[in-house]
């Protein structure tokens, strides 16, 4: 080894090695960190599943109920309102809900198990706010069939939380995972039992 | 590749001619000379600041989940523990981190004290890092009432109660300083406030000063010998070599060797078997109810055992303040023509000895309750610790010393 060359080779990859493992060294350090913004054991209990009654609902009535801290909708609907969705596909923009977020037991024309029961998580796929339920004919606006709209951007769904073509929502309001416990009695937030209890 | 470096060139150049990035880099590091002859305790400056990012970053995290008001904050303590994802790490690195601190400024300081780092010219590095050092007790103070443990409560009651010994003024400045008539939630919620800004403020600003004192002046080395005295042709001391790349090398060696130490107590005995985190701070501030054996965190014991073995209240607490103001006089009292133990005689080392018997004496008398033995242990302790001080300007003068060459002895 002489004193007067200096072995540039050896050194860069001295230095890359160094470099590397410091870097995976400084991510794991960081891991824990940045995990810790995770909702926490509270927050994941808090988050757990609900029952509801929905015994008391008329036809025509939404209530809504609270599921991890957000607004989740729960409607019975009139046969005439289940009867209009089929009409209303060629103003939809997923009328068969084929990008939209839903259980699959969900994914048919009245996005539920039974049909006159609408389970729907109230939060506009726009940019978060809960849109109102206007269930009555003509009182959004000339020609509105009943559904839901946004009051923030003016987005609005149908009866079954399908977004129509035209407003800034893109997809249809999601479906949360749910079951029926008995005929009258919703778990909303989890769905492990499907197809076995009903 | 050469056309990314390139770009990576011209963009340095485009900053550096806004900004004096380039400049800063070699002025701090890749073109500050410190001495070639670093030992082992030139390690700590830089771990004092690696553990002061280590608090930064952690007690940031822990603010995220933590609550400053006397009904929430040991329930908040306890939620950061068991359902934070990765709290008990959070916490764990901030409340060993600030014992670790203590450890690693403890030895930066003995290491001043072994090769005269104090000494002219740099008197303002060592009154910088002194009030850095009270800045860090301030902050470990503040900082120990947050778990709202019983311990925390009494401690603060005890330290805020010192206050009281102040003539005519005594009760009301108590009362000014804890916004109650006793500890209270408005004493923990002024606390978290001085804890998380203002201290910190005013300790990053410290830092930032102590390293320009100290990169002004040049590092002082085991010789005790000024490099700069021998430049070459460029103006670079002979005995000087980069701290970039040579010591920051050095140093993240170090930091590998102290990582391994500090990581080993947080996964395996974070509460130091009560040293670190004390028994009684498991349970909740009880205002009615004092610990049965009440002392402070391990780094603060030297001085307690000093308030505590005077058998006056203010003449105690006098003594406690002088026992910390004493070390900012260190500059003017060492009378010695040389710097460095090396060279220094027999009554100097002797000195130190006694001097670091007595602290870590008064550091064990703390934490036991007190009985009239140690009693008089303590206040024999506390004359070895003044007398370290105060005589300093007779036998550092008198001692025999050996002569000091003119450059490093390993040059």
């Amino acid at each position: 080894m002489s004193g007067e060359t200096i072995d540039t080779d050896r050194r860069r990859f001295l230095v890359s090695a160094a470099s590397l493992i410091g870097g995976v060294g400084a991510a794991c350090a960081a891991f824990p960190f940045l995990a810790s913004w995770m909702p926490s054991v509270r927050a994941r209990a808090l988050g757990a599943p609900i029952e509801v009654d929905i015994t008391k609902i008329e036809p025509g009535q939404k209530i809504t109920v609270s599921w991890r801290g957000q607004p989740v909708f729960v409607v019975r609907r009139t046969p005439q309102s289940l009867a209009d969705l089929q009409a209303l596909a060629p103003k939809l923009r997923d009328p068969l809900s084929k990008e939209s977020l839903q259980p699959t037991y969900a994914t048919n024309l009245d996005r539920s198990i039974k049909p006159e029961i609408l389970v729907l998580i109230g939060i506009c796929t726009h940019l978060g706010c809960v849109p109102l339920y206007k269930p009555t004919p003509g009182t959004v606006e000339a020609g509105w069939e009943g559904g839901f709209f946004c009051p923030c951007h003016g987005s609005k769904y149908d009866m079954s939380g399908r977004v129509y073509k035209g407003v800034p929502a893109p997809l249809n309001l999601a479906v949360p995972p749910y079951q029926y416990l008995k005929d009258t009695l919703l778990l909303i937030g989890d769905d492990s039992k499907v197809g076995v209890s009903t | 590749m050469s056309t990314i470096l390139a770009k990576v060139v011209d963009l340095r150049r485009w900053v550096d001619a806004r900004f004096p990035l380039t400049q800063l880099w070699n002025e701090h590091l890749a073109h500050y000379y410190a001495p070639k002859n670093f030992n082992f305790w030139y390690y700590f400056g830089a771990l004092a600041l690696f553990v002061l990012a280590n608090q930064f970053i952690s007690g940031l995290f822990l603010t995220m989940n933590y609550t400053p008001t006397a009904e929430g904050a040991f329930d908040s303590v306890e939620y950061i523990m068991r359902e934070v994802p990765w709290g008990w790490l959070l916490r764990y690195l901030h409340a060993v981190g600030a014992s670790f601190f203590f450890i690693v400024v403890y030895l930066h300081m003995f290491r001043a004290l072994l090769y005269g780092s104090y000494k002219q010219p740099r008197e303002l590095v060592w009154i910088l890092g002194m009030l850095l050092f009270v800045c860090l007790m301030a902050e470990a103070f503040f900082g120990y009432l947050l778990p709202w443990g019983n311990m925390s409560f009494w401690g603060a009651q005890v330290i805020t109660s010192l206050f009281g010994a102040v003539p005519y003024v005594g009760d009301a400045l108590m009362e000014w300083i804890r916004g109650d008539y006793n500890v209270s939630g408005v004493t923990l919620n002024r606390f978290f406030a001085l804890h998380v800004v203002a201290v910190p403020l005013v300790f990053i600003g410290l830092v930032v000063f102590h390293i320009m004192a100290l990169h002004t002046v040049g590092s002082n080395n085991p010789d005790g010998i000024e490099i700069k005295k021998h430049l070459d042709p460029k103006g670079i001391p002979l005995d000087g070599i980069p701290f970039h790349p040579y010591y920051t090398v050095k140093d993240i060696m170090g930091l590998s060797i102290f990582l391994l130490i500090f990581c080993a107590v947080i996964f395996f005995i974070p509460d130091m078997g009560g040293y670190f985190l004390e028994a009684p701070n498991f349970e909740p501030a009880d205002p009615l109810k004092t610990p049965t054996h009440i002392a402070p965190a391990w780094y603060m014991t030297p001085y307690y055992a000093i308030l505590r073995g005077i058998p006056n209240k203010l003449a105690g607490v006098l003594t406690m303040g002088a026992s910390i103001a004493v070390w900012f006089l260190l500059p003017w009292l060492d009378r010695s023509s040389v710097k460095s133990i090396r060279y220094r005689g027999s009554l100097y080392k002797s000195a130190l000895g006694l001097f670091v018997c007595s602290f870590l004496g008064l550091g064990y008398l703390g934490l036991h309750p007190p009985t009239p033995v140690l009693a008089l242990w303590a206040r024999a302790l506390t004359a070895v610790y003044f007398g370290f001080f105060l005589l300093m300007p007779l036998y550092s003068a008198l001692d025999k010393v050996k002569p000091v060459g003119d450059r490093l002895s390993d040059h």
